[in-house]
């Protein structure tokens, strides 16, 4: 049996993981630093995580750099995969990231400027290494828009349909990142997270609002999400990989436990 | 020295590093005549089976892989490494034929309810043939990584050292004589990952 999987997510500024609150708030001066992004890959992978997100919140090109030189150590001692995402404009930005060590390319506000881009990263890697990282807010009773940017610029693209396009388009996996939660702890969006994992072929990773470890058995049971990826749970030492697989265990969901 | 092979493929510095991690002393090569020497081989990959092909053709490595593998001398393909050892593949508009070491070809997994696909995370082995070398000292139904759409379905079922259920059951890896290829990636699969690979180091020296 394939297992849900447990992926720590690093957001990484300057070289070192920092985290907000919510979206818009790393700008205003309210990161909180919480350490070295190989230190905390290497805690993580004895934890027995299935997977990392390194993921470059500034965006630049002194970032990818910067990006290079994190994912390459974290590959020379980390022996699990390595998803790289932020500021990845181009299929040669994707292809440095890889010869890295990453194996998979998360795109969001790229792919929202040039949806073209999806397709160009499939063709050259593959679809199982393009990963299109969708932000959703709920605008309706009944509808979730994506935002780009960091969850700053209004789309007004639906994120059911956004998430079909990108699939159609070569993406493998979606990660479902609900803005409203994200940050605040209080569980994941559990409605679009089941929606758009019932209207793609492809794997669906729920992000955003994990709080407990109930949150996380929630959105794999109801919201039929395929992994589930955090950052604050895990960073501020509430709960280690293991402690979430052995709840989700518990549960009845399968999970790899190291 | 374990060869391995350099044709652009994503994971190779992963591969090249976990071969390290276990001990190995690997050289990569881009080259037939640095397959002169070598011990052992490995052939990674990720991504299209005709990219495979077309990239070790350009660099006259598909022969000379044929003729390393005709000398007995271990031999592990991972991933689309494993696909190339088959005759062809049904990838969207595929052309090139594989290495046709194993008579067989490279199929998508149906789509099934509940299934996604790519198969993307870490699943179980059903060690078919527990006297593989390459699973020595690994348990029945240990968990590796994935990251695939496509399998190759061998016509010889005799060859098949591992099964994995993804809503079929296929063969998740190979073995004859000192050929072995993995649909999954050791070099992604942790404290089990590595053992597998340090096993198959054990067989190069």
């Amino acid at each position: 049996m394939i297992a849900k999987r447990v992926i720590p997510c690093l957001d990484v500024h300057a070289g070192q993981v920092t985290r907000g609150v919510q979206f818009g708030i790393a700008e205003a001066g309210g990161l909180r630093n919480v350490g070295d992004p190989v230190e905390l890959a290497l805690r993580y992978n004895e934890q027995g995580a299935d997977e990392m997100v390194f993921f470059d919140i500034t965006a630049t090109a002194h970032g990818r750099t910067t990006m290079v030189d994190v994912v390459e150590r974290a590959a020379d001692q980390c022996f699990m995969p390595l998803t790289v995402g932020g500021g990845l404009r181009s299929v040669d930005d994707m292809y440095a990231m890889l010869r890295a060590g990453a194996d998979k390319i998360s795109i969001n506000s790229s792919a929202l400027a040039t949806p073209d881009l999806i397709r160009a990263g499939a063709e050259k890697f593959g679809s199982q290494c393009i990963v299109v990282s969708i932000d959703a807010k709920k605008a309706g009773p009944d509808r979730w828009e994506v935002f780009s940017h960091g969850g700053r610029k209004a789309t007004g693209l639906d994120a059911v349909e956004w998430a079909k396009r990108a699939v159609a388009l070569g993406a493998g996996e979606i990660v479902l990142n609900s803005i409203d939660a994200d940050g605040t702890k209080a569980g994941f969006d559990l409605v679009i997270t089941r929606r758009i994992s019932e209207s793609v072929g492809v794997p669906v990773v729920a992000s955003g609002g994990a709080g407990t470890l109930e949150h996380m058995a929630e959105v794999l049971l109801e919201g039929r999400a395929d992994a589930v990826l955090a950052a604050s749970i895990f960073h501020f030492g509430e709960f280690t990989v293991g402690d979430v697989k052995r709840f989700l265990a518990g549960k009845g969901i399968v999970v790899r436990l190291a | 020295m374990i060869a391995l092979i350099d044709y652009g493929s994503g994971n190779l510095r992963s591969v090249e590093k976990a071969l390290r991690h276990v001990g190995a002393e690997v050289q990569l090569v881009a080259h037939p005549d640095g397959l002169q020497d070598a011990r052992a081989v490995v052939l990674p990959g990720v991504g299209a089976f005709d990219d495979c092909i077309n990239a070790l053709k350009t660099q006259e490595l598909l022969e000379a892989l044929r003729v390393f593998i005709r000398t007995g001398r271990p031999f592990l393909g991972i991933c689309v490494g494993y696909q190339a050892l088959f005759e062809r593949s049904e990838e969207f508009n595929s052309r090139a034929p594989g290495l046709a070491i194993f008579p067989g070809s490279v199929v998508r997994f149906p789509a099934q309810p509940g299934f996604k696909i790519p198969q993307i995370g870490w699943n179980q082995l059903e060690l078919v043939k527990p006297d593989c070398p390459l699973y020595r000292d690994i348990p029945n139904g240990s968990f590796v990584y994935f990251v695939h759409s496509f399998f190759p379905q061998p016509v010889d079922e005799a060859i098949v050292a591992t099964r994995t259920d993804y809503g079929v059951s296929f063969a998740s890896s190979v073995w004859r004589d000192n050929v072995f290829a993995t649909q999954f990636h050791p070099e992604k699969s942790q404290t089990i990952g590595l053992q597998i690979l340090k096993n198959f180091v054990e067989l190069a020296k």
